[in-house]
């Protein structure tokens, strides 16, 4: 008798407790859900805002109607920015500095982390440290002495580096070589060592254990290094101001900033559908390998 | 006897040590020739370059003579410079304590969610860190306009009054600030999300038994497990942070009255518009400590963290 009721008694309790466990989570995952909304409406107003922009026309943002809402949507704007020579200018040499910087990037970066993370030599760890502090310096204390550099050298030899896209080739692996190389000396160094020495019994030379064994086993930490790469030199602004000033020389963020802000004359249509254009590609690869993305971002702050 | 014994197993010992030692030498020789494009970039392209600006801060305005520490005299006399090294600071400092504290906040929100929807979430709060900072500034610049403010406006339906938002040097530095964080807390999310993912999920079951509530779980084991990455993030943000360039010059562009400038948009306007090459590379020059100061002590976490896995 007695045990039944305690049975029960604490049956109930138990009862009652766990109820009120799965109610309280229940609780914090509606508040998860309420502040995440905040967040998510905190961190979205301007990309959304750009998109809301994108789609008026002067008439209609000049006559200061509700600005969150497009009463008469027109793709005006991008027509007129697709149709522009400058624009595709730009777009063309944002895409030819990309795509250079990548690939210098990726050769010199895999080679030389594949000997700082297995081949070891005089000096290599001293190396790898100095990479890791090549990368914390940051490009506003270079670019006024490589400036003076490029000055320099137009003097001496003629060669006219300044106001011209493709130097920026030279200069953007100066921010992304180190980040890159830290990046795959990371990945490489978690390959197994029992695979290096079971192809050196083998018989393979090092180019073939690097091309057979660790670029195949490393691609995610590869991908990974280029969409960096990628969003920092089609980011960049900082270099590309300093360094190039003609329209025609100019790269998409710099051309947007300073050709469609006309003195006080802004076109904000044109200026937000640039600014979109401009955002486009690497949005385009986030959303696709969004995966790759984060575990670089994650490895290369922590790996040691 | 032994001896015998002892000199044959010499005599291959040392042959082998010959052929090794020859390996190794190619190994090396190999191995420089493969890092030789990297060193090169870094000598060349950076290590030279940072030398170079301190030779550039001590000579004059044509470059032709050595004034010594004539350029941080004459900066050190001019009102400007200490409210460019207050701003900076104080620029640096809120936007990497804001970004921490949002991305700890919004990164254990997301960490709540049943796994499955994480990603999505996490993929949509992570887009400011992937639009180019130049492009989402422009945005940000368009949402503060002097006459058509989208904030204003929902401001004048809401009652509230209308905000100078960059026309005053207060709310000019906040916007300024506002906008670094929105750019950067993304990052911190991620990474404290990551360093959530570690914490194993025992402790906080031992610590419901005993009682704890979520403030304690979060304060007793959630920061002393994560404070290495807490630190290796916000360092590395605040040397981000501190040489920022591009928000303070698309959005206030120094304004108004030079007082938003930092370093970084301070040196630009000296030394590329104003032409005073030295006078910009010795302005720039104040950044390096506090960077060498994070630098150190990023290496030292990092180190320890290797030594513990």
């Amino acid at each position: 008798m007695t045990t039944a009721t305690a049975e029960t008694a604490a049956g109930q309790v138990g009862r009652a407790r766990y109820g009120s466990i799965s109610r309280g989570r229940r609780k914090a995952l509606f508040w998860s859900y309420f502040f995440l909304i905040l967040f998510v409406i905190f961190f979205l107003t301007p990309p959304v805002y750009m998109f809301i922009t994108s789609l008026k026309s002067s008439a209609e943002i000049s006559a200061a109607t509700n600005p969150w809402w497009v009463y008469h949507p027109t793709l005006s704007n991008y027509i007129d920015l697709l149709t522009q020579n400058q624009f595709l200018i730009f777009f063309r040499n944002s895409a030819i500095v990309s795509v250079c910087v990548v690939s210098i990037t990726m050769v010199v970066s895999i080679f030389a982390a594949f000997a700082l993370a297995r081949m070891r030599f005089w000096g290599s760890a001293t190396l790898a440290t100095g990479v890791f502090l090549t990368y914390l310096i940051p490009d506003t204390l270079l670019f006024i002495p490589l400036f003076k550099t490029f000055a320099y050298i137009h003097d001496k030899t003629g060669i006219e580096l300044i106001n011209h896209w493709w130097v920026l080739i030279i200069l953007y692996p100066t921010l992304t070589v180190p980040f890159a190389t830290w990046l795959m000396i990371g990945y490489f160094s978690s390959i197994p060592k029992e695979l290096d020495e079971a192809a050196l019994i083998d018989g393979a030379g090092y180019m073939q254990m690097l091309t057979r064994i660790f670029i195949p086993v490393a691609i995610p930490g590869i991908i990974a290094a280029m969409i960096f790469t990628f969003t920092v030199s089609w980011a960049n602004f900082l270099y590309p101001l300093a360094f190039t000033t003609s329209a025609d020389q100019l790269v998409l963020p710099v051309g947007i900033v300073t050709t469609l802000i006309r003195g006080d004359v802004y076109a904000w249509g044109q200026i937000m559908t640039g600014a979109l254009l401009g955002a486009a590609p690497p949005l385009i690869i986030y959303a696709f390998l969004m995966d790759y993305y984060i575990s670089g971002l994650t490895a290369g702050a922590t790996k040691g | 006897m032994a001896d015998v014994v002892a000199r044959d197993l010499r005599v291959p010992a040392r042959s082998g040590q010959l052929t090794l030692q020859k390996f190794a030498r190619r190994k090396s020789t190999i191995a420089f020739l493969m890092a030789l494009p990297l060193i090169t970039i870094v000598l060349c392209l950076v290590v030279y370059p940072a030398l170079y600006s301190i030779h550039l801060a001590t000579l004059n305005k044509s470059m032709q003579h050595f004034v010594g520490f004539g350029n941080f005299e004459f900066l050190f006399r001019r009102n400007t410079f200490w409210m460019v090294v207050e701003q900076s600071l104080l620029f640096a400092v809120t936007a990497v304590i804001f970004k921490a504290v949002v991305g700890f906040i919004v990164a254990h929100f997301v960490h709540n969610l049943p796994a499955k929807g994480q990603r999505k979430w996490r993929g949509m709060l992570l887009i400011p860190w992937v639009i180019p900072p130049a492009m989402s500034t422009l945005a940000w610049l368009w949402l503060f306009d002097p006459s058509y403010s989208a904030f204003n406006w929902l401001f004048a339906h809401l009652g509230i009054p209308q905000v100078a938002w960059l026309g005053n040097p207060y709310w000019a530095r906040f916007c300024v600030i506002l906008v670094n964080v929105w750019v950067g807390s993304p990052f911190f999310m991620i990474m404290y999300l990551a360093a959530l993912k570690s914490v194993p999920e025992q402790l906080h079951e031992a610590a419901a038994i005993d009682g704890a509530n979520w403030l304690q779980k979060i304060w007793y084991i959630n920061i002393p497990m994560m404070r290495n990455i807490i630190q290796i993030t916000a360092l590395f943000s605040l040397i981000v942070t501190f040489a920022n360039f591009d928000i303070v010059k698309i959005l206030t562009n120094g304004g108004p009255v030079d007082q938003t400038h930092v370093f970084a948009t301070w040196a630009f306007v000296l030394a590329i518009w104003g032409n005073d090459i030295p006078l910009g590379a010795s302005v720039s020059l104040f950044m390096a400590p506090i960077l060498a100061i994070a630098a150190f002590f990023i290496l030292r976490n990092v180190r320890r963290r290797g030594n513990e896995a």
